[in-house]
């Protein structure tokens, strides 16, 4: 049975969706991914779907639930790389993903974990690099 | 009209709604599809092969290639055995489930294609067709 490797950079996971995801696939990514973020204490998983073909609504809402779950836990998810053919499709299919924070790529996507994570300690009143 | 190939896929595991997605991408490739409308046409398919499983308890789906005045078609005919739909038209509104997913199969699937036609009665099955242009 496959597995999708999590890695972990930082304070952050990163997951790179690369198959057909099947049921089982996707209950196994939803379970790892949120023991993960415990045992790492992540503040942040990348999840790139550059590789996707297609969204469809099974998929769609992994992807709600894992946001959801990780930002219960305390950890922000952001979507990276969803190709232009699968937007267009998701949008007609009438599906919004909008309790899923989206990026064009990995770089942006990182941008915002980290600008997120600079808002955390802000709002702690720990300042992490006072002048 | 006659289709100019055909051909029909077993739908019993995720794994074959997996394969069958797989089908339909190449069927759509070789007809010269474009990518946004080979996209919405998998999806399409995807949301039907798994109604057909999560309700019908498994089903099949016969693929058919069309032509007709210069253009293409891919024509999908989903059918199970399950015990039908009781009300399509709220079966077919956007949100409406009864198995806990997001009530998008029929509804989007729908919205995706160029024809949607469905067939139900309780007790007997289910059948949808969908069907794709090239224009």
């Amino acid at each position: 049975m496959d597995k999708i490797p999590i890695l972990k950079m930082g304070h952050f996971l990163l997951v790179t969706i690369q198959v057909d995801m099947h049921d089982r696939l996707a209950m196994t990514l939803q379970d790892d991914l949120t023991s993960r973020v415990v045992k790492d204490r992540a503040k942040g998983v990348l999840i790139d779907i550059s590789s996707l073909e297609i969204v469809d609504s099974f998929i769609g809402r992994m992807l709600a639930n894992i946001a959801a779950m990780t930002r219960t836990l305390g950890a922000e998810s952001v979507v990276v790389g969803m190709q232009p053919a699968v937007a267009i499709t998701i949008v007609e299919l009438g599906m919004s993903l909008h309790n899923v924070r989206t990026a064009l790529n990995v770089d942006k996507g990182m941008a915002l974990l980290i600008a997120q994570l600079n808002g955390l300690a802000e709002d702690d009143g720990n300042e992490p690099n006072p002048e | 009209m006659n289709p100019t190939r055909s051909e029909t896929f077993q739908l019993q595991t995720s794994d074959d709604v997996i394969r069958m997605r797989q089908m339909v991408r190449v069927w759509m490739v070789e007809m010269k599809f474009g990518l946004v409308d080979q996209t919405k046409m998998v999806t399409a398919a995807s949301e039907l092969a798994r109604n057909a499983l999560a309700y019908g308890g498994g089903g099949s789906v016969c693929m058919e290639a069309l032509a007709d005045d210069g253009r293409r078609g891919l024509r999908l005919v989903f059918e199970d055995q399950g015990p039908g739909i009781a009300d399509l038209e709220l079966a077919l509104t956007d949100g409406y489930t009864t198995g806990g997913g997001l009530g998008l199969g029929l509804s989007g699937s729908k919205r995706l294609v160029n024809e949607f036609a469905i067939w139900s009665a309780v007790g007997e099955g289910t059948r949808v067709t969908i069907v794709r242009w090239t224009i």
